[in-house]
């Protein structure tokens, strides 16, 4: 009696033009690569035909960003880089409903996040290191630059893993090449058009779109000075290779198997939003995801009931649907692993439970999922599923949970949900992961650092740490 | 008739023993004018495997002490170490064959800086990590952490190096596994001695002799190994594979340095890269 | 127009259920400090979420006369006179005089020596009246005037009675006091015919502070047998809320779970607009469901609201939007 009607947000706000070229040196030029297609997941729509950067194109690129840091942006006062990435930011904030919309259209995820999360994020992150770029005597990390920034980004937060990227290198006086992935490539170059708007020099940010190819020829090629990537651990250990015996700087934001603590006293409540929060924002694809349900024994059937009864609740559907809570999986490939793992879980005897909704019959879709009776022998509760799957294990008491948690290669995030604050910071302190977050879940923001222990990666992307990525620092 | 010295035998230091090496080898040490010093135990990778065993067992109790008490524990190796400088002097002069005064300036210097190292125990967390605003009703801190066990390849040289090497890692609460200069062993283990003195408990610290070459990939490629410092690597080929094999578990990796001036004062990195910045986030209600 | 069930209705009442709890002012206490602590940052986060649901179309129009019929039509003021109650019992009963699909409101809400004037005016229309006793709105009065309070006012025809709870007894940490207050004030809405009035249970969360409170002032109120837990008097601000709400329909979604009784949920202060009132429909409708969707166990505790969702409405039907003098003031 109280059905929401279909609230879609207008997609006549996005131009989407039938095909882009490469961003170099300022411009949009043609590749002299093949070309890929890149489709909106919800509906397999093709959206555009997008240059694949060969080698050549990589390497001019590269020159392009090694003219504009020698002849212009190293040059260039602090304070006047910073007044380019203020620029940036508000004409984000200007065409905050724009990117929104079509980081809907091209990832999948719901309109809701490219709105009220992505999007103003990214705008913030400019803004935040804008700031940055006249004080880095004050960092801690020196104010020498690299040079030139080779960067390689994911497709579950296309813009927000850009301004991740691209705001703290130009704030510190680099210049980038940028790979987006091959699955989400139009926000970047949305975002290129906006560099333009900006004034930006030619060649201090250059957007190569393509696939696994054309990042390897980024991240080798030898007159990049710096390389940064967010992706899976697989690819981040090659990464690691191919820089090993070389000068290059690294940073590596990759995959995670995060525990989730939930205790007998937790606010319940709140708790099972921060599992729902935890694990099927953004459909799971999320490298900090929740992906482990750590449970007290004594209160975890009440947990389950509650979760149960939160998730039918969500609403799955039509990304550009106001109010759709989980949108389409990024991707056929995507789609195929969740399903492949989950088949696993089935497999090896844990019990699948998923919330009961008429899938769209065009598109990727998975309904949000959680499997209990898992143990930590089972492969879903050590591999990264990177969809919306949760994984259900329970404890008896607080080492117990540590233990657990910290029973994976991975070290990106951790929850606890207890009412009791020194239990908080006790567990706080014996979690091996670079993100902890206490009765909360999933919260970003451009001051607060980000990234993993052990297999998660090494570096730190946001907040004052950011920096140190893309300065030489102190001689030692 | 003069007095028969009573030799020492060079062992290896692992979780706080001397124990052989496990595959009974042994090579000569001379000093710098190619006359015999004494024979050192040649580790093999199960040793090495031994001492990662080890600084794993020790990174929990030492990670988790207060920082003051560590501060304190590597100042008691300097106390120690100031005790012992006598020996030490004559283990650099044999082993290196420099004048008194080079050998007793690297005392020094190794005795200053693990007081310098001490002293940032209980500051490295203040100075490197941060309150941070974020834009919303949340408590949020970013800290240091030890990244956990370290394999160390020491630059060349008997002591300065050394310390200067390790002393910034277990000052953070990391632990260490050393592979001593393969020409002057003989000196990092009698600081072994200091450190096995000093409350420094057993496994913090583990030093290994022999071969970098044989042993370096060992640790390089070790899956519960979480940092390796190539410092000591002195071919870059063998650096450029130590970094490939690192790259298993994703080591965090500092890369060679062995022309370093160690009489310079050292910066925070030899800290900060073995360091992990955790960020704890908490709402802010009532 | 939607007759209002009031006999009908399931009436909670402390049942075996709780005996043990209430044994004891240190059961009681152990009990409500037993129950799960809420978190405000994230309590208001998930209540902001729920904010932005887009209601359009059909679903709006639903909700609008849902929400009319949700109304209790209230004036509590020093100089209310018994031409003012008339008034408004006339308006709540054809609340758009030019339309007559528009609903009545749920009830008129008046002081206890206003009930007879207005029960003359609303007579069977179906329109209840609701009366705020027990000292209303400090409750500072001592028990035996609380009681006769109430006794007045069902016996001049009240057929519901908000009472406001002893704020002071619950944050110094008498339970058992509160309780046994509510308990006592529910045995006086009885009436010589074996019916009752129904209770609505007044917290004034502006008074109680913090989440944790809401949650156990509700759960204190159900066990004593309210049928309606209820946020504010309108005089404390903060008055109602979406979190506060929120706290209050989790609450009674346990409840519920536990007994299988149902208890209804009144927001009252401070909600004006149309926007306002569809959101805690859609607050209603994820936390409890369908279930609570009725007059019967959700109430808006307002005066200007009303005018509000009137214009709203003639805006669904014309397509064009109204104004402030097409709507009457009273």
């Amino acid at each position: 009696m109280f059905e929401y009607a279909p609230a879609p947000e207008s997609r006549a706000i996005v131009d989407i033009k039938p095909s882009y070229g490469l961003f170099i040196n300022g411009e949009f030029v043609d590749g002299t690569g093949t070309s890929f297609k890149t489709v909106n997941p919800a509906t397999e729509e093709v959206l555009a035909e997008v240059a694949e950067a060969s080698d050549a194109d990589v390497d001019e690129a590269v020159k392009a960003a090694r003219r504009a840091y020698t002849r212009v942006w190293s040059r260039m006062s602090g304070a006047e880089r910073a007044k380019y990435l203020y620029r940036i930011a508000r004409i984000i904030q200007e065409r905050g409903r724009e990117l929104a919309v079509l980081e809907s259209i091209d990832n999948g995820k719901p309109i809701k996040e490219s709105r009220d999360v992505d999007v103003p994020i990214v705008a913030a992150h400019f803004f935040y290191y804008a700031g940055w770029a006249d004080k880095l005597k004050y960092s801690g990390y020196g104010e020498t630059p690299l040079g030139v920034a080779g960067q390689v980004i994911p497709w579950n937060f296309p813009l927000l893993m850009l301004a991740w990227k691209i705001a703290p290198a130009l704030a510190c006086g680099n210049t980038v090449v940028l790979k987006p992935a091959e699955t989400t490539p139009l926000t970047a170059l949305l975002f290129a058009e906006i560099c333009q708007q900006a004034d930006l020099p030619p060649g201090v940010v250059n957007i190569v779109t393509g696939a696994g190819d054309t990042g390897r020829a980024i991240v080798s090629h030898p007159d990049v000075d710096k390389v940064a990537f967010t992706g899976s651990t697989e690819v981040g250990k090659a990464i690691a290779r191919a820089v090993a015996g070389s000068e290059k700087k690294v940073t590596l934001e990759l995959g995670g198997k995060a525990a989730n603590i939930v205790f007998d006293d937790a606010p319940i409540d709140q708790a099972v939003e921060g599992i729902v929060d935890g694990i099927f924002f953004n459909q799971g694809h999320v490298c900090c995801a929740g992906s482990r349900l750590l449970v007290q024994e004594s209160v975890a059937d009440e947990v389950l009931e509650r979760l149960k009864r939160r998730m039918s609740t969500l609403r799955m559907g039509d990304p550009l649907d106001k109010n759709t809570d989980v949108g389409a999986i990024n991707s056929g490939e995507q789609l195929k692993r969740i399903r492949e793992l989950s088949e696993v879980g089935d497999a090896e005897g844990a019990e699948r439970w998923e919330v009961a909704c008429d899938l769209p019959t065009k598109g990727f879709w998975f309904p949000p999922t959680i499997f209990t009776g898992v143990s930590q022998a089972h492969r879903i509760a050590r591999e990264e599923i990177f969809g919306p799957v949760l994984s259900v294990l329970t404890f008896r008491t607080p080492s117990e949970a540590v233990e657990k948690a910290n029973n994976t290669p991975f070290g990106l995030s951790a929850g606890v949900w207890t009412d009791k604050g020194s239990r908080i910071l006790s567990m706080a302190n014996r979690l091996r992961a670079g993100v902890v977050w206490a009765n909360t879940f999933n919260k970003f923001d451009p001051t607060s650092p980000f990234g993993g222990y052990k297999e998660s990666g090494y570096g730190r992307e946001g907040g004052r740490h950011g920096l140190e990525g893309y300065l030489k620092g102190e001689a030692s | 008739m003069s007095r028969i010295d009573v030799r020492k035998t060079y062992k290896l230091y692992i979780g706080g023993q001397f124990p052989r090496s496990e595959s009974g080898r042994s090579y000569v040490v001379n000093d710098a004018k190619g006359k015999l010093l004494a024979n050192a135990a040649q580790a093999s990778r199960k040793d090495a495997r031994d001492a990662v065993v080890a600084a794993r067992a020790a990174f929990g109790g030492w990670s988790g002490r207060t920082a003051y008490n560590r501060a304190q524990v590597v100042y008691r190796i300097a106390e120690v170490l100031e005790g012992r400088r006598e020996q030490f002097e004559a283990e650099i002069r044999a082993s290196e064959g420099v004048s008194p005064a080079r050998a007793r300036a690297a005392v020094d210097a190794a005795i200053d800086r693990l007081v310098w190292y001490a002293g940032w125990a209980d500051k490295i967390t203040q100075v490197v990590g941060n309150a941070n605003p974020v834009a919303g009703p949340f408590f949020n801190l970013s800290t240091p952490e030890p990244s956990g066990v370290i394999a160390v390849v020491a630059p060349r040289g008997p002591l300065l190096g050394l310390v200067s090497v390790v002393a910034p890692l277990i000052v953070t609460g990391n632990t260490v596994v050393v592979i001593a200069s393969e020409d002057n062993p003989l000196t990092a283990i009698t600081l072994g001695e200091v450190m096995a003195t000093s409350d420094l408990p057993g496994g913090v610290v583990n030093v290994l002799t022999g071969s970098q070459a044989e042993i370096a990939p060992w640790l390089a490629s070790h899956m519960d190994v979480n940092g390796i410092d190539l410092t000591g690597v002195e071919d870059v080929e063998l650096a450029a594979e130590l970094e490939v094999a690192a790259a298993d578990n994703l080591k965090r990796v500092r890369r060679p340095s062995p022309d370093t001036d160690w009489l310079a004062e050292p910066g925070l990195d030899r800290m900060t890269q073995f360091l992990e910045t955790k960020t704890v986030w908490h709402p802010i209600g009532v | 127009m939607t007759p209002i069930a009031s006999s009908t209705a399931s009436s909670p009442s402390a049942t075996g259920v709780f005996d043990d709890v209430v044994r004891s002012e240190s059961s009681l206490r152990r009990f409500l400090h037993g129950l799960p602590g809420v978190d405000q940052v994230g309590c208001e986060a998930r209540a902001a979420g729920l904010a932005t649901r887009s209601i359009k179309t059909t679903s709006k129009a639903f909700a609008i006369d849902l929400a009319i019929r949700m109304v209790d039509l209230t004036t509590l003021e020093g100089q209310d006179t018994h031409g003012k109650v008339r008034a408004l019992a006339s308006k709540a009963m054809r609340p758009d005089p030019a339309d007559p699909t528009c609903p009545a409101t749920a009830a008129v809400c008046v002081y206890p020596d206003m009930v007879p004037t207005a029960k003359q005016t609303l007579g069977d229309s179906g329109v209840h009246v609701a009366a705020v006793a027990t000292a209303f709105p400090s409750g500072r009065a001592a028990m035996d005037i609380k009681l006769a309070d109430t006794r007045d006012a069902v016996e001049a025809g009240a057929d519901e009675i908000d009472m406001v709870i002893d704020r002071g007894a619950f944050l110094s940490g008498r339970y058992l006091d509160v309780y046994e207050e509510i308990a006592q004030v529910k045995e006086a809405c009885a009436r010589p015919d074996g019916t009752s009035a129904h209770l609505k249970v007044i917290f004034e969360t502006g008074e109680l502070q913090t989440y944790d409170n809401v949650r156990r002032a509700s759960w204190l109120a159900m066990m004593a047998g309210g049928h309606f837990i209820k946020t504010s008097t309108g005089k404390v601000q903060p008055a109602a809320t979406l979190p506060v709400t929120l706290i209050m329909l989790e609450a009674v979604r346990d409840f519920r779970e536990q007994t299988g009784q149902m208890v209804g949920v009144k927001p009252a202060g401070g909600i004006k607009t149309t926007k306002d009132a569809i959101k805690y429909l859609v607050m209603v409708n994820e936390i409890c469901g369908d279930d609570w969707l009725d007059p019967d166990w959700f109430r808006f505790g307002a005066s200007t609201l009303l005018n509000d969702l009137l214009m709203q409405r003639t805006k669904m039907t014309t397509g064009r939007y109204s104004g402030p003098d097409y709507f009457t003031l009273d």
